[in-house]
């Protein structure tokens, strides 16, 4: 199992590649270093929102609301920022996590102690949570001269080079990858994923690890929220409208099955990087706006195709063989 | 006793009677808006009291519903006409729902017109558009070249692919472009209307078009994200972000040099024109497509086939003016 999951994680190191070499045709300036800084620097809020979404697919959930949960973290941090200017960042930063973690754990309790199916729960409150930011802001927009400086100066702040955003980033793939591979609900949600069956008669409360996944992503999103408000400088009622789409993308093109129990956080954050380096691409070589959505949707059928392949285990047929030795 | 009483009903009676001559040399002009409250419309009202004061014999009942809802202006057009006001100017929450309480107005000799957003024909006299589509399509590549006395390359960041607004605007654009020697527009992009595809759309054009001078954005999403993404590149001063955009929303990014200037209509230029129509209608004007009514000082407007007609040149917003707009919307 190891291998495979190492193999396409191979495979799309390699189709990234591919794709970088095949856009350098095109317009050669993409590949030099810095623009390549700059395209993981752009990349790094999805990749860290596919690795909450990663941890909620993995318990055979999904969480459409994180976008919303983003946009609606986003703007309460704006709004504190714009009301009292001279709050420490850190603590909004504090705040905005908080309150993500709410909205997440809020999903997770619907989950798990309504036992509603986590599509419809988050369809709910991805409208729940974008109308609350309509309330909250009476439709009005924060702009970037609202913000206080050191609240717009956190993410572009260059440490060694790269900007903070970008090592944040690296620090959150470090984080999940010690919680998913050492600790016992980061293990639990691949065995609730697995076989929820199975899960329970090990003693794992599949419910509350399902609350545990929503609360991380949660927690993720609204983190986010704060790096997209001030990378923008702009908070209003659509922003990041329709990205919940792009982080389930990413999670699926990185090889997380969508049927829960598969995936990983480097593949996670592969799809993350795959889907930043189309982004990042299309605008430079060139390509009618149609197109780019026809191409980006091609891209996702194809990787899911692959993992499909890849996923199908063979049922057992045990019927045929009982008649077999019968007859 | 009986001389006193009589000589001071007789001096009540001519008060009263002064009084209402006075009255009816006023004119009472309404000025309805969407809801009470915006500060869009509350500037509009700034320049309603303006035209009221440079008239002399108007007053303005500026009034609207709370909330933006057809229902609530509908009331407040209802009570107007019980009021008996010489001429109502509205800018609708509906098209449609307001026109029988409209015609109502009408047939009680009322003039009704619409500015900003219009109601069916039906319901008004003539409509009053903040400005229209070549003026519009005009200023954008004139904002851009205002600031390219030699010319030079600039780009559009758009809403989406199928917007009609932004497309109509670009055509117009187009259609002027000659006049504006050594101006190329290099690319069209499309941003979508949201911030980060904006933000990433305006990264590529600074990439792929090195010599880039000017990036016209007519979207207030697009425009804001542009002037973001041009100050985190670092291009402040070397390309200039312009397009149309809201003082509120730009205040910030014309202050930091990202943006020189941008357009938008004027409230308070609209709120006056508004009035000064309606004043022309009551003094006797009629509203008929061809005709070309008095807007004092934003000059005349003339009336197309549908009876409406466009104000003027959107308005130029830039570090001398934008502070004092971004209080206002």
């Amino acid at each position: 199992m190891k291998v495979l999951l190492k193999n396409r994680e191979m495979l799309l190191v390699v189709a990234i590649a591919l794709l970088v070499a095949l856009i350098a045709l095109r317009f050669p300036p993409f590949v030099t270093p810095r623009n390549l800084a700059n395209v993981y620097n752009d990349t790094s809020i999805l990749i860290i929102l596919a690795l909450g979404q990663m941890a909620v697919i993995l318990t055979r959930c999904i969480d459409l609301s994180m976008a919303a949960n983003l946009a609606l973290s986003g703007m309460v941090a704006a709004m504190l920022n714009a009301a009292m200017p001279g709050l420490p960042i850190p603590l909004i930063i504090l705040v905005a996590m908080a309150l993500g973690a709410v909205l997440g754990a809020i999903n997770g309790l619907l989950v798990w102690k309504l036992d509603i199916p986590p599509i419809v729960v988050t369809l709910g409150t991805l409208t729940i949570y974008r109308g609350l930011i309509f309330l909250l802001s009476g439709g009005a927009w924060i702009n970037a001269h609202q913000m206080s400086d050191a609240f717009k100066a956190l993410p572009r702040t260059a440490f060694l080079g790269f900007p903070l955003l970008s090592w944040l980033s690296l620090v959150i793939i470090a984080l999940m990858v010690v919680v998913m591979r050492l600790t016992p609900p980061g293990r639990a949600f691949f065995a609730v994923g697995g076989n929820p069956h199975a899960a329970v008669y090990t003693g794992i409360d599949v419910g509350r690890t399902r609350f545990l996944a929503y609360c991380l992503s949660g927690t993720l999103a609204g983190l986010s929220g704060y790096l997209w408000v001030s990378r923008y400088a702009v908070a209003y009622v659509d922003i990041a409208a329709g990205f919940e789409l792009d982080i389930i993308a990413a999670c699926v093109i990185g090889g997380v099955s969508i049927a829960g129990g598969i995936g990983s956080v480097g593949g996670a954050v592969l799809g993350a990087l795959f889907l930043g380096v189309i982004k990042n691409a299309l605008p430079v070589v060139n390509i009618s706006p149609f197109a780019q959505m026809a191409i980006s949707g091609t891209v996702i059928i194809i990787a899911v195709a692959v993992n499909a392949r890849a996923e199908k285990r063979k049922g057992r047929v045990i019927l045929r063989k009982a008649e077999a030795a019968h007859g | 006793m009986k001389i006193l009483k009589t000589l001071l009903v007789t001096a009540a009676v001519s008060v009263a009677l002064i009084a209402n001559t006075a009255q009816a040399e006023t004119k009472k002009i309404a000025l309805v808006v969407k809801a009470l409250g915006i500060g869009f419309f509350e500037a509009a009202n700034k320049g309603a009291q303006e035209a009221a004061k440079e008239l002399g014999d108007v007053e303005v009942i500026y009034t609207g519903p709370t909330t933006t809802t057809a229902e609530g202006q509908i009331e407040v057009i209802n009570s107007l006409i019980a009021q008996k006001v010489d001429a109502i100017a509205v800018s609708a929450n509906d098209t449609n729902a307001l026109v029988p309480a409209l015609k109502k107005a009408m047939d009680r000799g009322i003039k009704v017109i619409s500015w900003d957003s219009g109601v069916a024909p039906e319901g008004r006299s003539m409509h009053l558009n903040p400005s229209s589509n070549p003026l519009i399509g005009n200023m954008i590549i004139k904002l851009a070249a205002d600031n390219l006395p030699e010319g030079g390359d600039v780009a559009v960041l758009s809403a989406t692919a199928t917007s009609t607004n932004q497309n109509t605007w670009i055509a117009e654009m187009n259609k002027v472009l000659p006049n504006y020697k050594g101006i190329n527009v290099v690319a069209t992009v499309y941003g979508d209307d949201l911030a980060d595809k904006s933000y990433r759309e305006t990264q590529g054009l600074i990439q792929s078009h090195p010599n880039l001078k000017a990036i016209i954005a007519p979207t207030s999403v697009g425009i804001v994200a542009a002037a973001q993404a041009v100050t985190d590149a670092g291009k402040i001063g070397q390309i200039n972000v312009t397009g149309l955009g809201l003082p509120s929303e730009m205040a910030g990014h014309v202050k930091s040099g990202a943006s020189k200037s941008f357009a938008i209509w004027n409230p308070i230029d609209l709120g006056y024109s508004a009035t000064m129509i309606a004043y022309d209608l009551i003094g006797g004007a009629e509203a008929k497509p061809g005709a070309e009514l008095k807007m004092g000082r934003m000059g005349t407007v003339k009336l197309d086939d549908n009876n409406e007609g466009a104000m003027a040149d959107p308005f130029v917003y830039d570090a001398s003016n934008v502070e004092e707009f971004a209080k206002i919307f």
